[in-house]
């Protein structure tokens, strides 16, 4: 009775298909490093360091991710400038997908981090956080673009200053010189431990938070495309390379296509998830600066 | 002869570790969400705190593989 749903045909049939799928792609990956190792061509790390196409060799020089910057800024504050401009009683269909968002980052993010009196302060700086992030995760799968704009390390380090700077601020502004008091020292611990913890906590507060900032959002999307670019280029020698000079591993191509459609899905959910991630970490440190006391 | 890198296992053993802590850090506030939910959005701020902490140790093992530690016998 209990066991009854998971058992279920369709369950087990689904379960097969994609274990199937699943030793495909690995067959298909050591055939591809093993046989074909000299006409295929992984991803490698000069992906994200692609050639200047603009004003080479000027400090200006702008590459193809810099243009998708500037496009992705061009777009929010087009989105969010028409969306915020004619704002109805009864929504349109449109209205209600802004309003959505708008709403769940006010409450969800903001308000329920920070409180309602705080949390009025610091909404803009999180709105923009989180919607640059979104923004510029969300490139990693228009087509066309391919590569999420937050992929290199500049865009992260300057919204990681942009929380650091905003937090260190925020403790400053209410408790003065006080701040650095509350943050390095804790409340009820033998004196002859206070420097070593006051140690951890300054590594942990003002080195740590920042550095794993730019860390967790680079890295993810630097292997969420190195993922893309594995499974595609693995389709593309697969299908073209061996499957029209009439070698039937070609086939094997189809499990990576597949495999490539579902980590799309996964790059789309990623790169919204670390969006909500960021503008929430920012909020909680915002948060723990200005609390009285631990 | 093998030739490569280390960086990568010591990545993978890194994540072990805080893979765990994560999956602790997720089920204990599932756990506490089901007890009280009127709770969530607190329990889930606390909850991207504690797994912030815990990742941390994973991204430090990223960063080692670029810090250019001194090779013996060089």
């Amino acid at each position: 009775m209990l066991n009854a749903h998971s058992l279920s045909p369709a369950r087990v049939a689904r379960n097969v298909v994609l274990v199937v799928l699943f030793a495909i792609v690995v067959v298909a990956g050591i055939f591809a490093f093993s046989a074909g190792a000299s006409d295929f061509h992984g991803p490698s790390i000069d992906e994200f360091f692609p050639k200047a196409v603009l004003f080479a060799g000027t400090p200006f020089e702008l590459n193809r991710i810099m243009l998708i910057r500037l496009l992705v800024v061009v777009v929010l504050v087009l989105m969010l400038w028409l969306g915020s401009r004619n704002m109805q009683v009864v929504p349109s269909r449109g209205q209600v997908v802004f309003e959505f968002l708008l709403n769940f980052v006010r409450k969800s993010i903001v308000i329920d981090t920070l409180g309602e009196k705080d949390g009025k302060r610091f909404m803009g700086l999180l709105m923009g956080i989180f919607f640059t992030v979104l923004g510029m995760n969300l490139t990693a799968t228009i087509p066309g673009l391919q590569i999420a704009a937050s992929a290199n390390v500049g865009l992260p380090l300057v919204l990681a200053v942009v929380a650091y700077v905003a937090f260190i601020y925020a403790g400053i502004k209410k408790f003065g010189f006080k701040y650095f008091k509350n943050a390095l020292i804790l409340p009820g611990v033998p004196v002859a431990l206070l420097p070593f913890l006051a140690i951890l906590e300054f590594l942990s507060t003002f080195i740590v938070r920042p550095v794993t900032l730019i860390l967790r959002l680079l890295m993810n999307m630097v292997a969420g495309h190195m993922l893309l670019v594995l499974c595609f280029s693995a389709t593309q020698f697969f299908i073209v390379t061996l499957l029209f000079s009439g070698n039937f591993l070609g086939l094997l191509g189809i499990g990576s296509f597949a495999f490539g459609m579902a980590f799309v899905a996964l790059e789309i959910f990623v790169g919204a998830l670390q969006a909500y991630v960021f503008a929430i970490l920012t909020a909680i440190y915002l948060q723990m600066s200005l609390a009285e006391e631990h | 002869m093998i030739v490569g890198q280390l960086a990568p296992l010591a990545f993978g053993l890194a994540v072990i570790g805080s893979g765990i802590g994560v999956g602790i850090v997720i089920g204990k506030t599932i756990e506490s969400v089901a007890r009280q939910p009127e709770l969530q959005g607190r329990l889930q701020g606390l909850m991207f705190l504690g797994i912030a902490l815990v990742e941390a140790l994973c991204f430090i093992a990223i960063a080692v593989a670029f810090i250019p530690f001194p090779v013996p016998g060089k």
